[in-house]
């Protein structure tokens, strides 16, 4: 089942495109990991998801039209959108019972289950809680609820390591299961990239890259290459070159891996270091085409 | 933080909640709860009210040692006049407890659909399966509705308080506390319930609607938003046409209000004038309708404004 169908989706600011027509596919039990520099359209495309912003082109999400029934399709769609949007004035108490309240899909005990490993008090106002209590809680609001499409836009933004781990542990062993789908837009990569089984780069208001993890497993190489051998490297027409201790890396798009493995070491690169390259190519060639 | 045994049963809870389609909650519930939420959010709807009925309830004891004197000169007027006389602070109190009411009820709502854009808040809301619509008219019905309602309440507690304490006094001195009990008691309640819907709930709503409307597109300073263009619009008028229509307008609209539904213990008016409250009257007014209309625009306007804006 198709969860996210969009064609040709675009959104102009004035005259800033922020997105330039974008085809987007997203299927059931899937976690896309949404990757971009700052300004390269994510949170429109997905404001967009979440039909909280018009755009031009066709988007489907669970079969609807997000900005025509947004109030339907978050029966089945939850998202938190930024750290630190709960009302700084509601009671952790009241932050309950009014989900529970107006939300058909929220289990009320569940979510008392994950505050309770918590430290949260039930009488706190939000706005005396720390930043990363805050995003215990919404999290504990959220995965509550029996939702079939979970947005997260940068949802550990600010966050020391301790809850910014916690935070997708339990996203992963305490919420996620095959019949959910995860989109998660952060610039924390590292952080995401073991839990996700898709990868999107997105860059000035297009896609530059979308495949499944084990795609980028098969796809990309990177080589540290012995130095004798680097001209001969350079030859097989690397994706982006850079210098580690005196080393130099290279990192490969479809190359045979026998042929780079008498180069020197071969890995998987990680999404950090493919990101740099793809996105930093795109850039150079952007810059190229601007001259 | 979490187990494989939590893991599992999570796991088996949804497969199984699942299968279930859940029953969309009824709208009626998600108004309950959205006015609720307001309510917990804006605690000056009912502080504010609490505080100024305590006071007065504070400056009718430091009174009461007038009270026995107040009585003897009533006692020497006609009846109507006595009447009047002794209802006087009770009807003060209405009158103090129906301006601060409004004056939350402004506040309340040039803030109603800024606040959440401010805070950003709004990102939450909208996170959950509560229409704008809905959103918007939970909002509206605090100062038509809920406000009012709960101005009703907080007047007759007092009026009730100051009853029965200005009784105590007048026993103690041993003055007679019947003239106090005579007054038409039923006859003012409904009176002042009937004035705080009908002028402060429906036919104001075209002024809460207004503001409403600017709460949700101004990004800053709504109260100038909400008044300068008013004011501009007059002066323009003044300035181009030499006319004031729009004042005289507003005016017109303000005093045919006034008219349909007086305050109840306004001058002049006799006791049998006052037990036909004349709804009729009112629903005549063409200014009501007009104004309904106006209102209904401007939800419209606010609705879809909500439907749009993100945080600011």
């Amino acid at each position: 089942m198709t969860v996210i169908e969009a064609c040709g989706l675009r959104k102009a600011f004035g005259t800033t495109v922020a997105l330039d027509g974008i085809d987007l596919r997203v299927e059931e039990g899937r976690i896309l990991g949404l990757i971009g520099p700052n300004g390269a359209g994510k949170t429109t495309a997905l404001n967009a998801v979440l039909g909280l912003a018009p755009y031009q082109g066709e988007l489907k999400v669970l079969g609807r039209d997000p900005w025509r029934e947004r109030d339907m399709l978050m029966r089945d769609v939850c998202f938190i959108a930024d750290v630190a949007v709960l009302p700084r004035w509601i009671r952790v108490s009241q932050a309950l019972e009014y989900v529970a309240g107006v939300h058909p899909r929220f289990d009320r005990a569940k979510a008392e289950g994950f505050l309770a490993k918590t430290t949260i008090q039930r009488t706190s106002k939000v706005r005396e809680l720390s930043k990363g209590m805050v995003a215990q809680l919404h999290l504990a609001l959220v995965m509550a609820i029996d939702a079939r499409l979970l947005v997260l836009d940068e949802p550990t933004l600010g966050l020391d390591i301790l809850y910014r781990k916690q935070f997708y542990d339990s996203l992963l062993n305490d919420y996620f299961d095959r019949s959910r789908t995860i989109v998660v837009t952060t610039h924390q990569v590292e952080e995401v990239e073991h839990i996700l089984t898709d990868l999107m780069f997105i860059d000035r208001g297009r896609i530059v890259l979308a495949c499944s993890m084990e795609e980028v497993e098969a796809r990309y190489m990177e080589v540290t290459v012995n130095p004798e051998q680097v001209t001969a490297a350079r030859s097989l027409g690397p994706l982006h070159e850079r210098q580690m201790l005196g080393r130099n890396i290279l990192l490969f798009d479809r190359v045979d891996r026998r042929q780079l493995a008498s180069l020197g070491d071969v890995r998987t690169p990680s999404v950090a270091d493919l990101f740099v390259a793809v996105i930093g190519n795109n850039a150079s060639q952007a810059q190229g085409a601007a001259r | 933080m979490n187990t494989m045994n939590t893991h599992t049963n999570a796991m088996s809870a949804s497969a199984a909640s699942q299968t279930i389609a859940p029953v969309p909650m009824p709208w009626t519930q998600i108004l309950y709860w959205s006015i609720r939420r307001e309510l917990w959010e804006n605690r000056s709807i009912y502080i504010a009210p609490l505080a100024i009925a305590a006071l007065t309830v504070f400056g009718t004891l430091i009174s009461a040692f007038h009270l026995p004197a107040r009585m003897r000169t009533a006692s020497s007027l006609d009846p109507m006049n006595a009447q009047e006389l002794i209802a006087q602070p009770y009807n003060f109190i209405a009158l103090l407890l129906m301006g601060t009411s409004f004056i939350v009820a402004i506040f309340y709502c040039l803030d109603a659909l800024h606040g959440e854009r401010r805070d950003r808040g709004i990102l939450f809301w909208k996170s959950l399966p509560v229409s704008d619509l809905m959103t918007v008219l939970s909002k509206a019905s605090i100062p038509v509705l809920a406000i009012p309602l709960l101005t009703f309440v907080v007047t007759l507690a007092t009026q009730w308080i100051v009853l029965l304490l200005s009784s105590a006094v007048l026993g103690a001195s041993g003055a007679s506390v019947a003239p106090l009990w005579r007054l038409p008691w039923l006859h003012m309640s409904w009176m002042l319930l009937y004035h705080l819907v009908a002028l402060h709930g429906i036919y104001f709503a075209p002024i809460y609607g207004w503001l409403l409307l600017v709460s949700a597109w101004a990004r800053r300073a709504t109260f100038l938003w909400a008044s300068l263009p008013l004011l501009a619009l007059a002066v323009v008028e003044k300035i181009a046409f030499n006319t004031s229509h729009f004042g005289h307008m507003l005016g017109a609209w303000l005093g045919g209000g006034a008219d349909a539904v007086p305050f109840p213990a306004k001058r002049g008016m006799s006791m049998d004038v006052m037990s036909h409250p004349a709804p009729v009257n009112f629903l005549l007014t063409p200014g009501l309708w007009i104004g309904l209309a106006i209102f209904a625009a401007f939800m419209v306007a606010a609705v879809r404004l909500r439907r749009s804006q993100g945080p600011i």
